[in-house]
């Protein structure tokens, strides 16, 4: 097989240059700010809080209630009109369902944590994004949780797989490309999200997720080193 | 073999193995996950002797039976208040518990706590499903007339107390201020202007470094520098 040079040079199971802080936006109960390569994510999270309408209470536990959202002026301009869509609403489903597998709200009957995410700025991969920055957002917020979720997308390209793919990778090969953005709970290695859009073997997928494993333990360190670093700061004054 | 990884004092994060082997016990805010301990909330990490704990350092305030908070009155009820404590819960002052006088029925509620009245009031008892209930009967307890109200993190009370109310005594002496400090959060003040910004300037002090060693002499020196009584 000859070698596959990515367009971002990057090695195939190298992720884009990643970034994360907690407590960005100092009025909310926890917050954070999560980039990969040139998509960027800003998790905010109010709550545990009175929940409306009524009928969504819950009398057993509290409830996750997330809200995805890519900025009007965000991406290459093709996919944004501002306001909720399906894409979002689907996105904020998964997103919820992904973080909810670590949380425990059992103390918190008929309450509501919500998260909302921010993307003023999105070169694919943004759902993973959206995901890492409400996980560091909600462990700031001092909810129960766990561990952390990290996430991050593995694609197929030309017949490589390929981690973290870009916004040009995702359009190099058109008939034959695969996306799979993948959340997991590294302590137990779980899954919480898998997505595919694209063609892929069973193989090939097996093979994917192993590949994409070292990825997501390396970001949920990142996760952790963030939180950890917003404490040190105030201790060192 | 055990050993403990993460230190005592330490931060600890969702997920992080704070140690390893069967000799440690998870207690509030660790887990056991086969041979690990693992955190399961940010926090402050606390060994005491086998048994590890965390500390949480932020979330918000869950009501208890028994602690003396300050609350806002955001409804008047048939035969009660309901009070906004800072809390994802807020709570009820029934009628009975409200004033030793004998409020008839059909009387005029605001008389005794209007909407948005802060009071002093002690949590009598909490539900499984956190409802809450109030009294302002007790020492103390009372509603709050004129003063100003700052807002904390309720993790950082007992900090902002100190051990046997030293912290807060330190304060009030040297401002002659009065201050009723919440176990939710909110914190009552009443005095000179001046003094009351410098209360407030220390209490923000204590909540930003509420973690660190050296705190009470920080805070000695700014009630100092800026003219507090000496």
């Amino acid at each position: 097989m000859t070698k596959f040079k990515r367009p971002s040079g990057r090695k195939l199971d190298e992720p884009r240059k990643i970034e994360a802080e907690a407590g960005v936006i100092k009025k909310a109960d926890g917050s954070a700010r999560f980039k990969i390569g040139d998509t960027e994510a800003y998790a905010a999270v109010y709550g545990p809080r009175d929940l409306h309408p009524k009928f969504l209470q819950n009398p057993k536990t509290g409830i996750l209630r997330c809200n995805y959202s890519m900025m009007p002026f965000s991406g290459d301009g093709t996919r944004v009109r501002p306001g909720p869509s399906r894409r979002s609403k689907e996105i904020s489903m998964v997103t919820e369902k992904a973080l909810t597998q670590v949380l425990d709200l059992k103390d918190y009957p008929n309450a509501v944590v919500d998260v909302f995410i921010e993307l003023p700025q999105t070169d694919a991969g943004s759902r993973c994004a959206g995901i890492c920055a409400a996980s560091i957002a909600l462990a700031d917020a001092g909810i129960k949780m766990k561990d952390m979720i990290p996430a991050v997308s593995i694609g197929k390209i030309k017949d490589f797989l390929v981690v973290d793919l870009d916004g040009d990778e995702e359009h190099l090969d058109d008939n034959e490309a695969a996306d799979i953005p993948i959340a997991m709970i590294p302590s137990t290695e779980e899954i919480t999200l898998l997505q595919m859009d694209g063609i892929i073997s069973k193989k090939d997928l097996k093979d994917a997720l192993k590949l994409v494993k070292p990825s997501l333990i390396k970001i949920a360190e990142v996760q952790r080193t963030a939180l950890k670093k917003k404490y040190e700061v105030e201790g060192e004054k | 073999m055990s050993e403990l990884i993460a230190k005592d004092r330490e931060v600890v994060v969702p997920g992080q193995i704070v140690a390893k082997g069967m000799d440690f016990l998870p207690s509030q805010g660790t887990y056991r996950n086969k041979e690990n301990v693992i955190a399961n909330r940010l926090g402050i990490l606390s060994v005491d002797g086998k048994v590890l704990k965390t500390m949480p350092l932020a979330g918000r305030y869950m009501p208890k039976k028994d602690d003396t908070i300050i609350g806002k009155v955001i409804d008047i009820l048939v035969s009660g208040w309901r009070f906004d404590i800072n809390s994802p819960y807020s709570a009820v002052l029934p009628l009975k518990d409200a004033s030793f006088d004998y409020i008839a029925r059909g009387a005029d509620l605001t008389k005794y706590f209007g909407l948005e009245d802060y009071a002093i009031v002690k949590i009598t008892n909490v539900t499984s499903q956190n409802l809450v209930d109030l009294t302002v009967k007790g020492q103390g307890l009372r509603r709050l007339r004129g003063g100003r109200i700052i807002k904390v993190n309720c993790h950082k009370v007992p900090r902002i107390i100190g051990k046997q109310g030293s912290m807060v005594s330190l304060i009030k002496d040297a401002t002659n201020c009065k201050i009723v400090v919440g176990q939710n959060g909110w914190i009552w003040l009443q005095g000179e202007p001046e003094m009351e910004t410098l209360v407030y300037k220390a209490i923000k002090l204590i909540e930003r470094e509420s973690h660190t060693k050296g705190l009470t002499d920080r805070v000695k020196e700014l009630l100092n520098n800026k003219g507090g009584k000496k």
